[in-house]
């Protein structure tokens, strides 16, 4: 499930270029993260890859299949989506939002329900939640299951749009986690986008640095990016010219774990070890490039 | 004042109730021009608002004709077509329905515009048809003005209808028309009176209709959890 722009324009009709000549591949099974300030395309080439918008010119593929041929609505049946307000229909409660694509795909009433208390789980959600409405639960529930629903049908691709720009900085980081041992355990091919530096160099494998009309300035993994900005722009985007990194805690503080700490690039800094806990962690040894967080 | 009460004691008197000119035939048929009325208009109406306002195209039109059916000289419209299809209970029916026209695309319009945007646009990102969303997300949520332009088109209907005693036809009116005719003032206030609770009567159980099909988890949804964690909290704040 590979996804490739090939030479990607699209002019909108008041002849705004939200995205000028972007060629990109995604692989299959991993974190891709398009991060750029507002207003840089992100949305535009999200919503390209399943058809909510039509490129003016160029293609895309998904595994060598051009998807201007596959009809919009059977293509966005088999693509995850989660949007930054979570987009939950307000009128249906919980258990019958994640439900929603699966019953649209025909699957019985009872089966789509059961596998939709089981998303609950999946991603965190107490089953007690199913049955409220949508306007009951927190921001961060709400979230949760706006993921909830984009993996109802099982797809191959979950296109994520801000999913966590809208809640508070523990929930989101609380959330960023949760995707991690999703991903670690689901092994979709997600394409994430942020304008949180932060965010896309803790979850992307693949992190592409975007500016205006959708330009890239450098694409590559955290590392590598983090070890050779391409640019003067890249560099400041970075905050390479901070010096200092926020570090933040993997692994929510169950009781009796070590929690580690790693600073914005993801990479460990150093570890609080609980009394009695285990190392769940080792620290890589990476930690240097962070030595002065 | 005593043509009030005179006219109450006319409606309440059990002998005026039935016969030829008694007040529960002459409530049948206003009441069946009515629904009749409404009821094309609606298989008229409906259809259109609801494109308009799924494709959000032909505002301009909605617009004009709400505009064009205030300024409509209903009993004018009633002659000039009887002028040429003679009298008759479609005459009666067409311009009613005419009148119904207008509110209900005009509710069923402003119930789709007034969905939010976000939630259209997700449902479709997830693969909705345009179909389905229309009857799973935009008409449930718009329900409640969509019966609202119902009601008010039902209202002036049955107020109007009381014309169908000018062309032949009995309802309600024909009180108002017979009343005038012999200066029995009492007769006509009885009929006005009559058309006003029915006109109640039926805007009541609409009203009882749009409550009940707004969706839970919109307004009455969220309420119901107000209170009580508002009152949760009151009570924790009251024990020291
Ligand atoms: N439907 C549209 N019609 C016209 N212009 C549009 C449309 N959608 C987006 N644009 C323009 O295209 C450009 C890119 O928009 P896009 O939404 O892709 O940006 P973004 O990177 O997602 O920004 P943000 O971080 O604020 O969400 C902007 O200049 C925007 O105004
Ligand atoms: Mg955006």
């Amino acid at each position: 499930m590979s996804i490739e722009f090939r030479s990607v324009t699209k002019r909108f009709a008041d002849e705004t270029v939200a995205v000028d000549d972007f060629s990109l591949l995604i692989p299959s099974r991993k974190t891709t993260v398009l991060v750029g300030s507002s207003g840089c395309g992100k949305t535009t080439l999200l919503r390209m890859i399943n058809r909510m918008v039509d490129p003016s010119s160029g293609v895309i593929t998904i595994d060598d299949e051009d998807i201007a041929t596959v009809e919009p609505v059977a293509l966005r049946r088999r693509i995850g989506y989660v949007m930054q307000n979570s987009g939950l229909l307000p009128h249906r409660k919980v258990v019958d939002n994640v439900a929603t694509v699966p019953l649209l795909n025909g699957v019985p009433k009872a089966e789509a329900r059961e596998r939709a208390l089981e998303l609950l789980d999946t991603v965190g959600l107490d089953r007690a939640l199913a049955d409220r409405y949508p306007s009951q639960l927190s921001g961060g529930q709400q979230q949760r299951v706006g993921v909830a629903r984009g993996l109802a049908a099982d797809p191959n691709i979950l296109l994520m749009d801000e999913p966590f720009g809208a809640v508070d900085p523990i929930v989101r980081s609380e959330l960023q986690h949760e995707l991690i041992r999703l991903q670690r355990e689901l092994g979709k091919t997600v394409v994430f986008v942020t304008h949180d530096i932060d965010e896309a160099f803790l979850l992307g494998d693949q992190v592409v640095i975007l500016e205006k009309g959708a330009k890239i300035a450098q694409q590559g993994h955290p590392r590598e990016i983090l070890a050779n900005p391409a640019t003067e722009f890249v560099a400041s985007f970075i905050g390479a010219d901070r010096g200092k990194r926020r570090l933040a805690p993997v692994a929510a503080a169950a009781t009796g774990d070590d929690v580690l700490l790693v600073d914005g690039t993801g990479y460990a800094a150093g570890v609080i070890s609980a009394p009695g806990g285990k190392l769940a962690y080792s620290i890589s040894d990476k930690t240097d490039q962070a030595g002065d967080a | 004042m005593n043509f009030f009460l005179d006219a109450l004691a006319y409606i309440v008197d059990p002998a005026n109730l039935t016969g030829a000119k008694g007040i529960l035939p002459r409530l049948g048929d206003h009441l069946y021009y009515s629904a009749l009325a409404t009821g094309i208009a609606l298989v008229v109406a409906l259809p259109v608002g609801l494109a308009i306002g799924h494709t959000g195209r032909g505002r301009a039109f909605v617009i004009a004709i709400s505009g064009a059916a205030r300024a409509l000289p209903t009993l004018g419209l009633l002659f000039f077509i009887v002028l040429f299809t003679g009298l008759g209970l479609w005459p009666l029916v067409a311009v009613l329905a005419i009148l119904a026209v207008p509110p209900i695309i005009a509710g069923a319009y402003a119930g789709l515009e007034s969905v939010n945007r976000q939630t259209i646009d997700a449902a479709r990102a997830i693969g909705m048809t345009e179909w389905q969303l229309l009857w799973k997300v935009e008409v449930p949520l718009a329900l409640p003005l969509i019966i609202g332009g119902i009601r008010s088109a039902a209202l002036q209907v049955i107020a109007t209808a009381t014309i169908a005693g000018y062309v032949g036809l009995t309802g309600l009116g024909r009180f108002l028309i017979e009343g005038l005719a012999v200066r029995n003032y009492t007769l006509a206030i009885a009929g006005a009176i009559l058309v006003a609770v029915l006109a109640l009567l039926v805007d009541g159980l609409l009203a009882l209709i749009q409550l009940l099909v707004t969706p839970r988890g919109v307004s009455r949804g969220v309420t119901s959890t107000a209170p009580r964690s508002r009152a949760r909290l009151r009570r924790a704040r009251a024990t020291p």
